[in-house]
């Protein structure tokens, strides 16, 4: 049971990290927040998979922890973009 | 009973991994912004929760599976707010291919 969970976090981890080409190709900044924000909640599977696995909790507090953390990625870019729109004239304005 | 449950585990952590692979496939090929993130909030949602479900059954104590279950619900309510904040700037942005 605990080598097929641990084949389990490592399956997860390939996965996630295949969709980090999206932050290589883009084309928008959202796109390459959502290929970090996958990576965050593919972190949390794979520390529960092998906390479990090998019999330490504590790394179910440290995905516990990662998955607060990544959100806040999330929301310090909605944040940015909005502060770059407020300040940078937009392609169809007059001005 | 223990076989049923470490039967039930392996079915819903396959599931899970399953549905992080599809969210990856469609993060890769879907077309516009709107519709990868659409794939990407079935990963977080769904994958998390069928890993976690399936993880249940080996925490071994009460508290480790209430942590587990939190750890889901702070995942939930995370990209529920991330995913709406996330389409209105992409919406803003234009479609892009």
């Amino acid at each position: 049971m605990n080598e097929f969970l641990l084949a389990a976090a490592a399956a997860v981890m390939i996965t996630v990290v295949l969709g980090m080409v999206r932050i290589l190709r883009g084309p928008g900044d959202a796109d390459r927040v959502m290929a970090a924000q996958l990576l965050g909640t593919g972190g949390v599977a794979a520390l529960l998979l092998s906390g479990i696995a090998r019999g330490r909790p504590a790394s179910v507090d440290l995905a516990l922890t990662l998955a607060v953390l990544a959100a806040f990625v999330s929301i310090a870019f909605v944040k940015g973009a909005a502060l770059a729109q407020d300040t940078a004239p937009r392609p169809g304005d007059d001005a | 009973m223990s076989a049923i449950l470490d039967l039930f585990t392996i079915v819903a952590v396959s599931a899970g991994v399953l549905f992080f692979l599809a969210g990856v496939v469609g993060l890769l090929r879907f077309p516009d912004a709107l519709t990868r993130l659409h794939a990407l909030t079935k990963a977080d949602n769904v994958g998390l929760g069928l890993i976690v479900a399936g993880l249940l059954p080996q925490a071994g104590s009460v508290l480790v599976g209430l942590k587990l279950m939190l750890v889901w619900l702070a995942v939930l309510l995370a990209g529920a707010t991330v995913g709406q904040l996330i389409a209105r700037v992409a919406r803003r942005a234009g479609p892009q291919p």
